[in-house]
């Protein structure tokens, strides 16, 4: 389990940042929504992975051998909303600066349009 | 009215005073004198009324409550030492200010001059009343921004701008150090508290970073008193209005510097370290000073440079060490305080009468302003060190404590020597300014026609050189019982040593000295006088100049560095700095593990094949996506999605589904986010422009790159989930979520109660992001190749015989488009926000919450954006994204708020169970407020920015024909 997901963490880690260091803004858009992928699943992933453990609790009072660890989860959840809130920036930077130097590259200034 | 509270009123009138002063200065010059006058003249008189409460080493204090927790009180402290001070900043004060107004041209705005000194005046007392080493500290610095812009008071001449600044960044870059200083002497003695400091002196002397805290303490004072090397601040800060002079740099703010080593003179004083640094920069400066002041053509240059020599020579009498030292210096600095002042004043009146302040265009002033030039006279005398005036019995004093350094007879002489040089340099320079200015042959060729200043301008003068005489006749009448207090409050009234303030001594080897330096100074002015008239700069010393030194210092950090820096690292460009980024996080990474103690656990974890299927699909999505996102992009989206619904399917596998919820809902608003960019983006077509070997050798190094981080970021997830952490906080959060919190989803608890507090920063950081997307694409303007209609569009509205031209302009959606799936979106438009409010409500307790809701309801209306058009939407419904927003960001922090009125910290959550019709028992927190807010301000958000995307699509196509042609393709 842990290995199948640290493998994937570095898969999409990968991915993300050859994106990355591409020069096209739809790349790197691509890109880092790739590697927020990856650092979510990381966050998450240091809380220790458990199946069929209860996210609820039943009782007034729980702890962590019958439920699952509620703070990366907390800390992931606002990684979720943070990491849209970047890619909508993102995006329209881009779509401005396309319209501005009339490509798409990063930094706006190479020959092919 | 009770002593104690004496200081705080005499501390607030100026600030109050500097307030009303400006606030009412459209009344007249008039008005604006009379407030600052009685101002400084009743922060006198309280000060003077404090004398029986601090004589024979009273100690005053006043203790308010700082921050407690840290042991800070903001503490007033009067004692014999800073009672003095206070009588000379609220005294000299008041004169300067009935001097200003008649100094000042008639058209300057008074009102403001007074209240920006009277702020000073305010600052300074601060100084010298703290209590408090930090509070200390902050005065300090208030008096460099007040004197910065005093000195720059008159802001369209350049001089003043530069003189300012250079004030500034020194005497505000020594209070930095001198910030740093007392932080370390606070850490050592365990208190911040002046008294405390005051009698840990043995423990700080002993310690073992007595060294550089004296160092900075020291760097604080010396560029605050102008010492060598920081004293080229002081000539340049002469371009400020004459009554700044007098009463910033002759009185007030230049002896901060020496305040403060006399104050932590029984901390930091002697020992050897002290002797050599403190002593030693005096008498450099002496020297320096007195030299330079004798060659300087401007009026107050010659003044400026005999305050600098006049400040070394107190550093000195501190930096010897002896209780007769400290004596004597606190004793000259009320003696240069009263004849530089009132120097200055002369100087002023000089300027304001003749138009001129040059040494060379100066002359026979005598003539027409009489009484100006006795004034002067006697002030000057006074610098000079004329028996029967104050001068000269603080230099008597100051001869007195050379012959005895304690370090030899070696250095006794070496020291009465330069001391006698020093003050022969003074003579001949107070020489060539009485003898320039007032006498010799009278000038006829004056900017203006002199006589004598109106009687408020001499009042001051005169007042200050009676003061003189005074205290040179009668000193122990005068000031003796006021200097034996600050002396006492300074050694301890046992510690004093034995003084005498009699005029006559007998001939002693000081007098003989004092004779000495009188005749090789007036032999120096006659043999050298024509001398100095005919010199730009004095010799030798005048080669360099710190000023320059200074000037070029700040070009090189201001602009040759950042430009050094800008063509080192020449990129502007964004590729090759996330580059850079990405090498120094591998970097960083690879040396904080080569470091950990991870032994990876030795045993393999156990493969679930389902899991590992999963993976090995969103791992290939993943790669796929990297690979098409030059060429097919709508390709590599759908991929990066897929692998994004991978991890969302990891968070059900994991027992995470509230993260799911969220992930999924943000990823199909996200797709369509972008999907609504890439209309805007230019086309690729694979194949058409080859590769060069250039390009080919990036994409290999960055693969490499690529794979070093994936590896590297998988290890390190794999060590961090063999080490799980033993016992966490999340223990309390399971603990506490139902008991304290009122939910049983302990994930949600945490977001809108634990820790409210970053998720109200986290919705202001989504609604900031909104409206700044919003605000960029109100000016978009779209590439021109992407102007035209879009090619689907067109060959939609050809096939389509009925096509309305008007309609196919406005860029909407084509009639009868999509018509069966917008029925079904508007039949289940009410279900989707139904399905939203029923997340939020059950959040609390089971997964869910606002931020699910908030997406849900902005995916309906999304899909209904989509299904039937942005026009027929906004025809039906009115969204207005910008108000929940509004809406959302008010309740969060009102309920917040209202917790203080409770007299709970901020955003402290409340609930209990309350019974409702039909529902049961329900818990009613405060934190579901809150998560309404949340709610509110997540579907404002993103609909904001969806819609904003969206309305690009609105705009009417034009037919060029450049996007004619490319649609052809």
């Amino acid at each position: 389990m842990e290995l199948v997901l640290a493998a994937a963490i570095g898969v999409l880690t990968a991915s993300g940042v050859w994106l990355l260091l591409r020069p096209r803004t739809f790349q790197v858009i691509i890109g880092l929504t790739l590697i927020s992928y990856a650092v979510n699943l990381f966050i998450f992933s240091t809380g220790g992975l458990r199946t069929g453990a209860d996210p609820v609790l039943h009782q007034t009072a729980g702890d962590l051998a019958q439920y699952t660890d509620p703070l990366p989860q907390a800390l992931v959840l606002t990684a979720i909303v943070i990491g849209f809130a970047t890619t909508a920036l993102f995006l329209v930077v881009l779509l401005a600066s396309r319209g501005l130097t009339g490509n798409d590259h990063v930094d706006g200034e190479d020959g092919t349009p | 009215m009770p002593d104690n509270i004496v200081p705080s009123i005499v501390l607030a009138l100026p600030f109050v005073a500097a307030v009303m002063v400006y606030l009412l200065r459209a009344h007249g010059r008039n008005l604006a004198l009379w407030l600052a006058t009685a101002t400084a003249l009743l922060a006198l008189g309280l000060s003077v009324w404090l004398y029986p409460a601090i004589v024979e080493g009273g100690v005053l204090r006043q203790v308010a409550a700082w921050a407690p927790g840290l042991g800070l009180d903001l503490v007033l402290r009067v004692d014999g030492f800073s009672w003095l001070f206070m009588l000379l900043i609220c005294g000299i004060g008041a004169l300067v200010c009935v001097y200003a107004r008649y100094y000042m041209p008639a058209d300057d705005p008074l009102a403001k001059f007074l209240s920006l000194l009277l702020a000073f005046m305010g600052s300074m007392l601060g100084i010298v009343l703290s209590g408090n080493v930090i509070q200390l500290v902050f005065f300090w610095e208030m008096t460099s921004l007040f004197s910065f812009l005093l000195i720059g008071y008159w802001n369209h001449g350049a001089s003043a701008r530069d003189g300012a600044r250079n004030a500034l960044i020194v005497t505000a870059g020594g209070g930095l150090c001198l910030l740093a200083g007392v932080l370390l002497l606070g850490h050592m003695v365990g208190s911040y508290d002046l008294d405390t400091i005051l009698a840990s002196g043995d423990l700080v002397r002993a310690h073992a970073w007595y060294t550089p805290t004296l160092l900075l303490i020291l760097l604080g004072a010396f560029t605050k008193s102008a010492q060598f090397p920081f004293h080229f601040w002081l000539p340049q800060a002469m371009s400020a209005p004459t009554p700044v002079s007098a009463y910033l740099h002759s009185a007030t703010m230049v002896k901060a510097g020496v305040f403060l080593l006399v104050r932590f003179w029984p901390v930091l004083g002697g020992t050897g370290e002290w002797f050599w640094i403190v002593g030693g920069v005096g008498l450099v400066t002496l020297l320096l000073g007195a030299y330079a002041a004798m060659f300087e053509q401007d009026l107050k240059g010659v003044l400026a440079y005999s305050t600098i020599s006049h400040l070394g020579l107190i550093t000195l009498l501190v930096g010897m060490g002896s209780g007769f030292g400290v004596v004597a210096a606190i004793f000259h600095i009320v003696n240069h305080a009263t004849f530089k002042a009132s120097l200055f004043m002369a100087a002023g009146a000089v300027d304001h009468e003749a138009g001129t302040r040059d040494l060379r265009q100066l002359g026979g002033l005598r003539r027409v302003m009489p009484i100006t030039t006795t004034l002067a006279v006697v002030a000057a005398a006074a610098m000079a060190g004329v028996p029967l005036l104050n001068g000269f019995l603080s230099k008597e004093m100051f001869f007195a404590e050379t012959l005895t350094t304690g370090h030899g007879a070696m250095l006794n002489v070496m020291y009465a020597a330069l001391a006698v040089a020093a003050s022969a340099f003074g003579v001949t320079y107070s020489l060539r300014f009485v003898r320039g200015v007032f006498f010799g042959k009278a000038r006829s060729e004056l900017p203006r026609e002199p006589h004598e200043p109106p009687l408020w301008m001499r009042f001051p003068i005169g007042l200050l050189a009676l003061a003189c005489l005074l205290v040179g006749i009668l000193p122990t009448r005068v000031i003796g019982p006021s200097l034996r207090a600050a002396a006492s409050a300074v050694l301890g009234v046992d510690q004093l040593p034995t003084y005498s303030l009699a005029v006559w001594h007998g001939v002693t080897t000081p007098l003989l000295m004092s004779v000495l330096a009188f005749v090789v100074g007036c032999l120096l002015y006659v043999g050298l006088r024509h001398d100095f008239a005919s010199r730009e700069t004095a010799p030798v010393t005048g080669l360099v100049s710190g000023k320059r030194v200074f000037e070029r210092m700040l070009a090189v950090l201001g602009s040759d560095l950042p430009r050094l820096l800008a063509r080192t690292f020449p990129d502007r460009r964004l590729q090759p700095q996330l580059l850079l980024i990405v090498l120094l996080a591998l970097l960083a990474g690879a040396l904080a593990a080569s470091s950990a103690p991870f032994g990876v656990a030795p045993h393999w974890s156990s493969i679930d094949p389902a899991f590992a299927l999963l993976w090995l699909i969103g791992g290939a999505c993943a790669i796929g996506a990297a690979t098409q996102a030059k060429f097919h992009r709508l390709a590599a989206l759908v991929l990066a999605g897929a692998a994004g619904l991978v991890s969302c399917v990891s968070f059900v596998w994991l027992s995470a589904p509230d993260l799911a919820a969220t992930q999924l809902l943000v990823e199909v608003v996200a797709t369509i986010l972008i999907l609504l960019g890439l209309r805007w983006l230019p086309k690729r077509i694979e194949g058409i422009s080859p590769e060069g070997r250039l390009a080919t050798y990036r994409r290999r190094r960055d693969v490499m790159i690529a794979s070093v981080v994936g590896l590297g970021v998988a290890s390190l997830a794999y060590a961090a989930m063999m080490h799980p952490v033993a016992d966490s906080i999340s223990r309390y959060f399971l603990e506490q979520a139902y008991v304290q919190g009122g939910g049983r989803n302990v994930v949600n608890v945490i977001l809108v109660d634990f820790r409210g507090f970053d998720t109200l920063g986290e919705i202001t950081v989504l609604a900031i992001v909104a409206l700044t997307v919003f605000a960029l694409l109100r000016r978009f303007r779209p590439a021109a190749e992407s102007i035209g209609a879009p090619v689907q569009q067109r060959h939609d509205a050809a096939a389509d015989a009925d096509a309305d031209e008007a309609r196919l302009g406005s860029g909407d959606a084509m009639p009868d488009y999509l018509k069966i799936p917008g029925l079904i979106v508007q039949l289940m438009f009410p279900v989707i926000v139904l399905f939203g409010f029923h997340l939020f409500l059950r959040g609390h307790d089971l997964p869910g919450g606002g931020f699910v809701a908030g997406i849900t309801i902005a995916v309906g209306l999304i899909l209904l954006y989509m299904a039937g058009g942005a026009r027929w939407v906004e025809a039906h419904l009115r969204v207005l994204p910008v108000r929940w927003i509004g809406a959302g960001l008010l309740l969060a922090a009102s309920v917040g708020l209202a917790s203080l009125l409770f007299g709970h910290p901020f955003l402290t959550s409340y609930f209990r169970y309350a019974e409702l019709p039909w529902l049961g028992q329900m818990p009613v927190a405060s934190a579901v407020l809150f998560d309404l807010g949340v709610f509110s301000v997540v579907v404002g958000g993103t609909t904001l920015i969806l819609i904003a995307l969206a309305h690009q699509s609105l705009r009417r196509p034009r037919h060029t024909p450049s996007a004619d042609a490319e649609g052809e393709h």
